[in-house]
C-alpha cells in the first residue's frame, strides 16, 4: 500500500457565523462582539471565532469541546462540508476555501476521508460495497476496490462479515465499517467527527486501540472530534479545546494536565486518571551534574503508572530518565510521582481555596460556599 | 340591495363572449396544430396497438406462465404466484380473457409511461424548492379536476381512440408517482448524503448511489399507487373509445345489465389485486437489508 505521510493543516483566522448577514457581521465579532450579544442584537449564531490551529502532518489532533462549542463545525471546515465565513484552511500549502467545485471535489476524492458520529453507512449496500465507496467514487477498477477494501476489512476486524448489511452489525462493528471505509480510501488526511462517541466504553476503548495500533503504520493526519477528555488525552498528540467556539488551549495532553489555562479546563483536568496520563519526562528533576544517576533507567514517555509499578518492583528509591536518544536527561524518586499523581488538593485560606496542581503554576482561587467548608476541613 | 342577494357577476353578454372567445380560439388551435400534435403522438399509438396485439396474439397458457413467472421472480411467495394464476384462470374461464388482455396492456404502458415522466419530475422536484412549489399545485388540479373536464380537450385535439385515453389516464395515474418520488428522495437521511458529499461523490452519483436507492421502497409505493389509479380510470377511459374491460361495464350502465356490470367490475379487482400484491411483494423485498438481526 502506497501510504503517504499525513499532510499538514493550517487553520488561519477563521470565522463561522450562521445567518443571512454573516459577512457584514465579521468585523463586528472581530471587534469583540460576544456570542449573547451577536444573537440578541442580529439574531446570528456564532459559530466559530478566530480559530488558528496548526496541525503538523502525520499527528493525531484532537478538537476537544462539549456539545454546541463548535467542534463539529470546525472538522466539517477541513473539507469544506461548511463554508467558512472568513479564514484559510490550508491543507498542504494550498487554501481549501478558495477551490472551485470540481478541485473540491478531486480534494475530497483524493485528500481526505471521513468517519462520521451516526456511522452513516448506506444501508442497503452491504459491508464490502461500503467499504469502496470512496474509491468506486473515484473510478478506480472493480478488481482493485475489492483488493484493497478486503485488506482494511481484514484489519478493522470484519472478516467473514463483507457480505452482511450494515444493520446486521452492531454499533461497534458499524464504526469498523465506517473505519475501513475510510481508510480504504487512502487519503492522507483522516476527519474522524465523534466517531467512537456513539459507542459503549468498552467498544470505545477497543476502537481507541485499534486506532493507534493502526496509526503506528499509516501515518495519517488524524483529525478527531470528541467530548471526552479521557479519549482526547489517550488518543492526542495535540488537543485543542473549543468552548463557545473559540480556542482557549492547545498543547500536548502533558501541557493540558499540568497546566489547564483557566477554570473551565480544570474542573475537566481533575477528573482525569493522572497515573496514566502524565508521562515521567513532565515531573522529574533534571539531573545534576553532582547526583549518583541511580542503576534503573527509564524512557521520558512512560506514564507515571508505569514508572511506580518499576519503583515498587526494583526497590530502589529513584530511577533515571533517558529521553529518545538514549541520553540521561533527569531523575524521578516515588515521593515526587505520588505528588503527581494526586489531583492538586485544595488548602483552606479563609474563604477561599488555594489550588496548587505544581509549584511553578499560577495560582488559581475558588469561592468555596459557608456550607461547604466543614466537609473540605 | 339586489347586490347582497344575487351575486353580483360579469354581465351575461360579456360572460358569453368571453367564454365563445376561449372556445373559439381553442377551436383555431384545434385546427391548426391538430394534426401535427397527432403526429407526435404517433409513436405512442403504435406502442399501444403493438402491445395490445401482443398480449391478444399469444397463446393463453404462455401469457398465463410468463405473468406467474413475473410474479415469482418479484415476490419470490408461492401464495402471491397461486392467486395470479388462479384469478387469470377465473377470468378466462367467464369468458373475459380478450377483454382483460386489451386493459393489462393499456394499464402496463400507462404505468411506464408515469413513471417514465413521473421519476424525473421528482427528482428535479426533490432539488429544488421553486421547483417543488411550482409543480405541487399543478399536481393538486390533476388529481382533483373532474377526468371528464380534461376529457373534453383531449378529444378535441386528438378525437376518440386510445391515445387520448391513455393521456387521460397519465394525467389522472402520474401525481403519486411524482410526489412519492420527491418525497423519497427528501426523506434519504441527511448523515448519508454527507457522507456521500465527504467522499466527493458528484451529484449524479450521489444520485445513483444514495438518494434513489434509498427512496426506492418509496418510489415502489408511488408505482403501486399509480397501478390502481389507472385501473380506477379504465371505465372512464372506455368513454372515449378504449377498449377492454371498461366497455361491457358502460354497456351494463346503459342498459342496466347486472351481471355484466359485476363480472366486469370483479375482474377489474381480480387485476388490480394482482398488480397490487407482486409490486408490494417486490417492494417489501427491496427493503430486506432493513431487518435488523441485533436488538
Amino acid at each position: 500500500m502506497a501510504d503517504r505521510i499525513g499532510h499538514g493543516i493550517e487553520i488561519r483566522r477563521l470565522y463561522k457565523i450562521f445567518g443571512d448577514r454573516a459577512v457584514d457581521l465579521v468585523d463586528a465579532v472581530k471587534g469583540g462582539m460576544s456570542k449573547s450579544a451577536l444573537m440578541e442584537q442580529h439574531s446570528h449564531v456564532l459559530g466559530l471565532k478566530d480559530i488558528n490551529i496548526s496541525m503538523p502532518g502525520g499527528c493525531i489532533q484532537v478538537i476537544m469541546g462539549l456539545s454546541g462549542s463548535g467542534k463539529s463545525t470546525l472538522i466539517r471546515h477541513i473539507n469544506r462540508l461548511i463554508d467558512p465565513t472568513v479564514g484559510e484552511v490550508l491543507v498542504d500549502g494550498v487554501n481549501v476555501v478558495k477551490m472551485n467545485k470540481a478541485d473540491l471535489m478531486q480534494f475530497r476524492r483524493h485528500q481526505t476521508a471521513m468517519v462520521f458520529q451516526k456511522f452513516a453507512l448506506l444501508p442497503h449496500r452491504t459491508v464490502l460495497d461500503n467499504t469502496v465507496y470512496g474509491l468506486e467514487v473515484q473510478g478506480v477498477s472493480r478488481k482493485r476496490q475489492v483488493e484493497n477494501a478486503m485488506l482494511w476489512i481484514e484489519r478493522v476486524g470484519l472478516s467473514g462479515f463483507q457480505n452482511r448489511y450494515p444493520n446486521q452489525l452492531s454499533g461497534g462493528m458499524q464504526q469498523r465499517v465506517g473505519l475501513a471505509r475510510a481508510l480504504t480510501n487512502d487519503a492522507p488526511i483522516l476527519l474522524m467527527d465523534e466517531a467512537f462517541s456513539a459507542l459503549d466504553p468498552l467498544i470505545r476503548a477497543d476502537m481507541q486501540t485499534v486506532l493507534l495500533g493502526l496509526q503506528k503504520e499509516i501515518k495519517k493526519t488524524i483529525v478527531f472530534i470528541t467530548h471526552d477528555l479521557d479519549e482526547a488525552l489517550r488518543l492526542g498528540e495535540r488537543i485543542a479545546i473549543l468552548r463557545d467556539g473559540e480556542v482557549i488551549q492547545q498543547g500536548t495532553s502533558q501541557e493540558i494536565v499540568l497546566k489547564p489555562a483557566d477554570e473551565y479546563i480544570a474542573r475537566f483536568v481533575k477528573e482525569v486518571n493522572r497515573g496514566r496520563v502524565l508521562q515521567v519526562g513532565a515531573v522529574m528533576d533534571p539531573l545534576a551534574s553532582t547526583t549518583v544517576p541511580p542503576r534503573i533507567r527509564v524512557s521520558v514517555r512512560i506514564t507515571l503508572e508505569e514508572t511506580a509499578k518499576m519503583l515498587a518492583q526494583s526497590g530502589e528509591d529513584s530511577l533515571a530518565v533517558i529521553d529518545d536518544d538514549g541520553r540521561m536527561v533527569g531523575v524521578v524518586d516515588i515521593r515526587q510521582i505520588v505528588k503527581a499523581m494526586a489531583p492538586p488538593e485544595p488548602t483552606i485560606v479563609g474563604d477561599l481555596r488555594v489550588t496548587e496542581p505544581t509549584p511553578d503554576l499560577h495560582r488559581r482561587y475558588t469561592y468555596v460556599p459557608e456550607h461547604s467548608q466543614q466537609r473540605v476541613l | 340591495m339586489t347586490w347582497l342577494t344575487t351575486f353580483p357577476h360579469m354581465d351575461d353578454a360579456y360572460l358569453t363572449a368571453f367564454k365563445k372567445a376561449i372556445d373559439e380560439g381553442f377551436r383555431q388551435f384545434t385546427r391548426a396544430y391538430g394534426d401535427r400534435i397527432e403526429a407526435f403522438f404517433s409513436p405512442l399509438q403504435s406502442f399501444l396497438i403493438f402491445s395490445e396485439r401482443l398480449m391478444i396474439n399469444t397463446p393463453w397458457p404462455i401469457v398465463i406462465a410468463v405473468i406467474a413467472l413475473i410474479a415469482w421472480a418479484a415476490s419470490r411467495s408461492s401464495r402471491v404466484v397461486a392467486g395470479a394464476v388462479i384469478i387469470l384462470l377465473a377470468i378466462g374461464y367467464f369468458g373475459m380473457w380478450e377483454d382483460t388482455m386489451r386493459t393489462i396492456s393499456m394499464i402496463l404502458v400507462c404505468t411506464v409511461l408515469s413513471v417514465v415522466i413521473g421519476i424525473p419530475i421528482g427528482i428535479v422536484m426533490a432539488r429544488s424548492a421553486h421547483v417543488q412549489n411550482f409543480v405541487n399545485p399543478i399536481l393538486d388540479v390533476m388529481q382533483t379536476m373532474p377526468s371528464f373536464v380534461y376529457l373534453i380537450p383531449v378529444v378535441m385535439l386528438l378525437g376518440i381512440g386510445k391515445v387520448p385515453g391513455l393521456i387521460a389516464v397519465v394525467i389522472y395515474a402520474l401525481p403519486p408517482m411524482v410526489r412519492l418520488t420527491n418525497l423519497g428522495i427528501r426523506l434519504v437521511d441527511r448523515d448519508v448524503l454527507e457522507a456521500a458529499d465527504a467522499f466527493g461523490s458528484s451529484n449524479w452519483q450521489k444520485l445513483k448511489n444514495v438518494q434513489l436507492p434509498l427512496a426506492m421502497p418509496t418510489i415502489m409505493a408511488g408505482i403501486n399507487q399509480t397501478i390502481m389509479m389507472a385501473l380506477a380510470m379504465v371505465v372512464i377511459a372506455s368513454m372515449i373509445g378504449v377498449q377492454g374491460l371498461g366497455q361491457p361495464v358502460l354497456k351494463a350502465i346503459a342498459n342496466q345489465y347486472f351481471t355484466l356490470g359485476i363480472f366486469n367490475g370483479l375482474a377489474i379487482v381480480g387485476i388490480a389485486i394482482i398488480f397490487d400484491r407482486v409490486s408490494q411483494a417486490f417492494g417489501l423485498r427491496l427493503q430486506k437489508h432493513r431487518e435488523t438481526v441485533h436488538g
